[in-house]
């Protein structure tokens, strides 16, 4: 089954490419996001600067400006905000076409539906972002520690957050990776603190 | 000729769906450009100022003059005429010629060809026709004006000199050239017709001949019969009227090729269609729809559904059944420009055949694109496109373009989950009371506990925050605009937060997550 995946990889953000094996996100995979938005921006960032389309659905409070931030062109971002039940039909819909698509599921998928769509998405290499639980997944990805900056007790104002991003392999065990980003005041990278680019062994 | 008086407050009144006696006035560049009859009654005249009019007449209904809403309240009175007397002329929207003497031989003489088409506009609903026949179009427009309400005016042949002789010089010269005239002593069209044609050419130079030549009876510009234009619009009639969207869309599906492939026949593609719905209760419902390519078939069975559904908020739908179904082409283009490549245009195509899909699924509204607009707050500079129509522009948004400076919008990086409706939240002090700001615009107690949902059972700690920042907008508006004081926190659990507090409650404009 394996075998049919199709090679390659999607570009990603310098500071996030040690927390995949390849250096991006793989092709053909489903990936999930559960806990940031940021994080979900950051990984639909660099497809989106190469001219890629996007695809964003069932996330109605998805900060736009932000996105724009991080430098993806919204003239090429789908939104589908609120696609109700029909959200499997929708996502699988626009798989077909967009090569990068983000999902909040508002309901959890049976397994069988998530099979199928996981076929769909290994024919046609793209990648599907899930912002929530998800059956098989290739890694899930959690921001593990924020840190944020320029805001005191009753002083100052938010200039940045320095997060700790961990990659855990979805089909247990596996290697866990980790890297420190720093967002805020211009391009996403590593934090210079020894933390950053750590990998270890998980059990 | 076939004048229609007070065109433009017709077709504008009957558009708005006001009565035929409202008193209404046309504003074109701050002044009146039309008044109707009871208007006119209160001494409201072309030219004066808003104010002024306003003043003659307190219930005045002011609309703005829209000469494209004249010319195409007129176009179903042409088309009638056109079936009584070939080869109509339009002068201006209200006032059109037709050759005399065809019609005259076909009804038997002058007077009856002209009640015919008389009685032809008359039975449109059109409140007032008057017909004038003379030699010349200029003649035959001032014998409609002499005209009784609803009269046919013919000037015998060879007569037209002698019926406009004593008419004002003012009517053929404009205003300069009519002062220097009277100061000459050339009261009336037929004083100036009776001056020497030399001497006029050489003093007046063309335009006093031109308007020698219409006192005189001649006009030098003969009747222009326009060519009709090819019907392009698809109008479909429902007898018995329909009552389910799905039946008219399949009603609509098998014309709609006819349509698209009659565009096609002409070697064009529409790019914006007009969809109109006639209803069983005498409404009319019609909207534009924008394509990012071209119409097909299927797309303007699309649009028809999508537009008897109504979109969403604000729009109520259909209130009875659909008695009639019309779309125009309110824009073509050569199709030429929109063949595919040899090897297709790419992956937009396929782009675009997906989200297609997915609109008829969930409707118009349902896939958009997003644009930053103008605004303070964050949920107002998001501003959502449906896929197809073009963005709203750079002034979308409530006040101008995102780029404008909006002094008091917030600084820094941006929360990346903005709440499209405000979320309750609790902000608490040390002793358990809400956080305030006092009329300095400081907080007077610091925020100690915070709550995202709003209860007070699942309080954390703040561990930072900052602000108040006021955002005071919109305050010379009558309801006194907006107030909200802005705070940013960041609680236990490591999540940042913007709040903000309107009318002494918080709430949570974003997250940064």
């Amino acid at each position: 089954m394996q075998a049919t995946r199709l090679g390659g990889h999607l570009p990603t953000l310098p500071a996030l490419a040690g927390l995949f094996p390849g250096g991006g996100l793989r092709r053909g995979c489903v990936y999930t996001v559960p806990n940031s938005t940021l994080l979900l921006m950051a990984l639909l960032a660099a497809p989106s600067r190469e001219g890629a389309w996007c695809g964003v659905v069932s996330l109605p409070d998805f900060g736009i400006e932000a996105a724009a931030g991080l430098g993806i062109a919204l003239d090429r971002t789908i939104q589908v905000p609120l696609p109700g039940e029909r959200w499997l039909a929708v996502t699988a819909a626009l798989v077909d076409v967009l090569p990068v698509v983000a999902v909040r599921p508002p309901l959890q998928a049976r397994s069988a539906d998530a099979a199928r769509l996981a076929a769909r998405l290994r024919q046609r290499g793209g990648v599907l972002l899930v912002a929530g639980p998800w059956a098989q997944c290739e890694a899930e990805l959690t921001l593990e520690a924020r840190d944020w900056e320029g805001l005191g007790p009753g002083h100052g104002a938010l200039s940045g957050v320095c997060v700790t991003v961990v990659a855990a392999a979805g089909h247990g065990g596996g290697t866990t990776r980790k890297a420190s980003v720093v967002f805020g005041g211009g391009e996403p990278h590593p934090s210079n603190d020894a933390a950053g680019f750590l990998r270890e062994r998980a059990g | 000729m076939l004048w229609c008086p007070d065109w433009p407050v017709a077709a504008a009144g009957a558009e708005a769906g006001l009565p035929r006696d409202a008193p209404l006035a046309l504003i074109s560049q701050g002044t009146v450009f039309a008044a109707s009859a009871s208007a006119r009654a209160d001494g409201v005249r072309r030219g004066l100022t808003l104010r002024e009019a306003q003043y003659r007449c307190g219930s005045l209904v002011v609309l703005p003059y829209d000469p494209l809403l004249d010319e195409r309240a007129f176009e179903p009175v042409l088309a009638r005429l056109e079936e009584v007397a070939p080869g109509v002329a339009t002068i201006r929207p209200g006032t059109c010629a037709v050759r005399a003497r065809g019609p005259a031989r076909f009804y038997g003489g002058e007077e009856p060809a002209g009640q015919s088409i008389r009685d032809a506009v008359l039975d449109l609903g059109v409140a007032d026709a008057r017909v004038g026949i003379a030699d010349g179009p200029f003649a035959a427009e001032q014998a409609a004006r002499s005209a009784q309400r609803a009269t046919v005016r013919a000037v015998p042949p060879g007569h037209s000199p002698g019926f406009l002789a004593g008419m004002p010089v003012a009517l053929v010269v404009d205003a300069r050239l009519a002062l220097l005239l009277r100061r000459l002593g050339v009261h009336t069209l037929g004083d100036l017709a009776a001056l020497p044609a030399a001497q006029v050419a050489q003093r007046f130079g063309p335009a006093g001949m031109a308007a020698q030549a219409q006192a005189r009876g001649d006009d030098p510009a003969p009747v222009q019969a326009r060519v009709p234009p090819p019907q392009r619009d698809l109008l479909l009639r429902f007898e018995p009227p329909l009552d389910r969207i799905d039946q008219v869309a399949f009603a609509a599906r098998a014309p709609a090729d006819g349509f698209v492939d009659g565009l096609a026949g002409a070697r064009l593609v529409c790019t914006t269609l007009r969809v109109e719905v006639g209803l069983d209760s005498g409404r009319m419902v019609g909207r534009s729809w924008r394509h990012p390519r071209w119409f097909d078939a299927a797309d303007v069975v699309d649009r028809v559904r999508w537009q008897l559904q109504g979109s969403g908020a604000g729009d109520p739908g259909l209130d009875s059944a659909v008695c009639w179904l019309r779309t125009l082409p309110e824009e073509v283009d050569a199709a030429g420009n929109h063949e595919p490549g040899l090897w297709g245009s790419g992956p937009d195509e396929r782009i675009h055949h997906a989200l297609s899909r997915v609109q008829s699924m969930l409707g118009h509204e349902g896939v958009v694109t997003a644009v930053v607009g103008g605004g303070r707050l964050l949920a107002e500079r998001q501003v959502f496109v449906p896929w197809g129509d073009a963005p709203a522009g750079r002034h979308a948004g409530p006040a101008g373009s995102a780029a404008a400076p909006w002094p008091g919008s917030l600084a820094g990086p941006l929360p990346a989950t903005v709440f499209r409706e405000r979320r309750p939240v609790c902000l608490l002090t040390q002793d358990g009371s809400q956080v305030l700001v006092d009329e300095r615009g400081l907080l007077p107690a610091d925020p100690v506990q915070f709550s995202p949902a709003g209860h007070q059972d699942d309080l954390r700690p703040v561990v930072a925050w900052a602000g108040p920042w006021p955002v005071h907008e919109g305050w010379w508006r009558p309801g006194g605009g907006r107030q909200v004081d802005r705070v940013q926190i960041v609680d236990a659990d490591g999540a940042a937060w913007l709040l903000q507090l309107d009318d002494r409650r918080w709430w949570a404009e974003g997250r940064y997550d």
